[in-house]
């Protein structure tokens, strides 16, 4: 009988030099073939969807904030602010991520000034981010690699409970913020953020302090704690959504393979969801070509799906396969759902992970 | 230093504000054409993980790695931000008689 073992998620662990032994880090992924110029046309980038779509944004983030201000004090002012909250703390994770990218504007500063704001409101450093971000493309879900893996197998349970309300990342958050403000890293973050971008991660973190010391400073002043209610604690009311569409992305599939379709989930979603995500349900064409801003992926969608596995018609139907796949893992940590492709795509370089699938 | 122009092949295969690959001796080049028919080479891997830069897409005189989305002015070299910190070799170029040619014994980091 065998005994499993745990792995080490850690970037420094054992974990980390069998990936690079085994050749899963830095990798070449499957990539399936598209005429040069369709590629080119899916990657033009556009202001226009972008402007639109943050402009209606910041218009209710203010509305909602505004009417969660008019009725402070009462029960009336409950669902402005878990409105507010969804927009403030949950979907900013998808504008950090496209303007991360920086594919969602054509225009360089566009990018670079949400993403700066969308970093403030869903908890993540830019500096820190950014580079981690780089990592999980290059490693995705590779174990010991990717800094970005939501769960480990078995899952941390009461970890993703307390997500909900961001108290597990929260917390650790402000702790290495106050670890970067006073000029230093953390031994993960040393082995994929380069030392010329590290004085970026300081002062920014100084930064981030400040604005969290001058809120803390005007709800002493106005004895109250609406300023945090507007500023700050809507990262922690409101990052329920954040968990709610990136749990979809790849938890519960396969790990250390080389081929996104095997590791990443991509599911329609509906109109409102599509707004406040961005389009990232779309995550399988979004890690094969990263580069195809998120207005075009329905379009690389459509001439890509022939060679993936077939999308999740909806979330229910992805949840209805999450939950169960990581209440099954808490007691049979080897288990993962298998994405099987179509009969006459391309297997790539994909690697068959030694464990028990679907 | 002897001046040597190699024949990266014919011009059109750069399609205009675009990038092609071209290799010579093991090595990697990225050609580029701008919209406005001007034609520049770099070294053909993004410098921050070596991934193809002919993959990537060409916006004005910006090439953009396709993996994590550096970008390089291909112009110069320079890169224009995180996570591209290292900037490009680039190599002189002519066209000749339709024809690409690659001076690859004098280039710059």
């Amino acid at each position: 009988m065998s005994v499993f073992v745990a792995r080490d998620y850690s970037l420094i662990g054992p974990e980390s030099q069998k990936a690079v032994a085994a050749g899963l880090a830095s990798a070449k992924w499957y990539a399936p073939l598209i005429p040069r110029a369709e590629l080119k046309e899916l990657m033009q980038r556009k202001d226009g969807p972008a402007i639109r779509d943050t402009l209606i944004w910041f218009a209710a983030l203010f509305l909602f904030g505004g009417l969660g201000v008019y009725f402070w004090g009462s029960w009336a002012a409950v669902p402005f602010f878990i409105v507010y909250g969804a927009i403030y703390g949950g979907s900013s994770d998808s504008r950090w991520h496209e303007c991360g990218h920086r594919t969602a504007f054509k225009t360089k500063w566009m990018n670079d000034a949400l993403y700066e704001i969308a970093c403030f409101m869903v908890m993540r450093e830019p500096e820190v981010w950014r580079w981690s971000h780089t990592r999980h493309h290059t490693d995705t879900i590779i174990v010991g690699r990717d800094p970005e893996i939501l769960q480990p197998r078995p899952p941390d349970v009461g970890s993703l409970l307390l997500n909900i309300f961001a108290l597990k990342g929260g917390p650790i958050f402000f702790r290495k913020l106050f670890l970067h403000a006073g000029g230093r890293l953390d031994p993960e973050e040393q082995t994929y953020i380069p030392e010329s971008e590290r004085p970026k991660v300081y002062t920014k973190a100084r930064i981030y302090l400040a604005i969290y010391a001058a809120v803390i400073l005007a709800c002493v002043g106005f004895r109250s704690i609406l300023p945090a209610m507007l500023i700050g604690l809507p990262s922690f009311y409101g990052a329920w959504l954040v968990l709610f569409f990136g749990a979809t992305q790849h938890l519960g599939l396969a790990e250390d393979v080389l081929d996104h379709r095997l590791n990443s989930r991509t599911v329609y979603m509906n109109p409102i969801f599509r707004f406040l995500y961005w389009s990232m349900n779309f995550h399988v064409e979004h890690h094969i070509f990263p580069l195809i801003p998120y207005h075009a992926l329905p379009a690389l969608h459509e001439k890509i799906k022939s060679q993936c596995p077939p999308p999740y018609p909806s979330t229910i139907t992805a949840y209805r396969e999450i939950i169960p796949t990581v209440i099954r893992q808490l007691r049979e940590p080897t288990y993962y759902v298998r994405r099987e492709l179509p009969p006459n795509a391309s297997p790539g370089p994909a690697r068959a992970a030694p464990a028990v699938a679907a | 230093m002897s001046e040597t122009w190699i024949d990266a092949g014919p011009a059109k295969r750069v399609g205009a504000e675009d990038v092609a690959p071209f290799e010579h001796g093991g090595r990697q080049y990225a050609l580029y054409r701008t919209a406005d028919d001007r034609y520049f080479a770099t070294d053909g891997l993004c410098t921050h993980e070596q991934v193809e830069l002919a993959d990537g897409f060409v916006d004005g005189t910006i090439i953009e790695c396709p993996m994590h989305n550096g970008r390089f002015d291909f112009t110069t070299g320079e890169a224009k931000g995180a996570p591209a910190c290292v900037n490009l070799a680039t190599f002189p170029v002519k066209v000749e008689g339709g024809r690409i040619y690659l001076k690859i014994d004098d280039w710059s980091p």
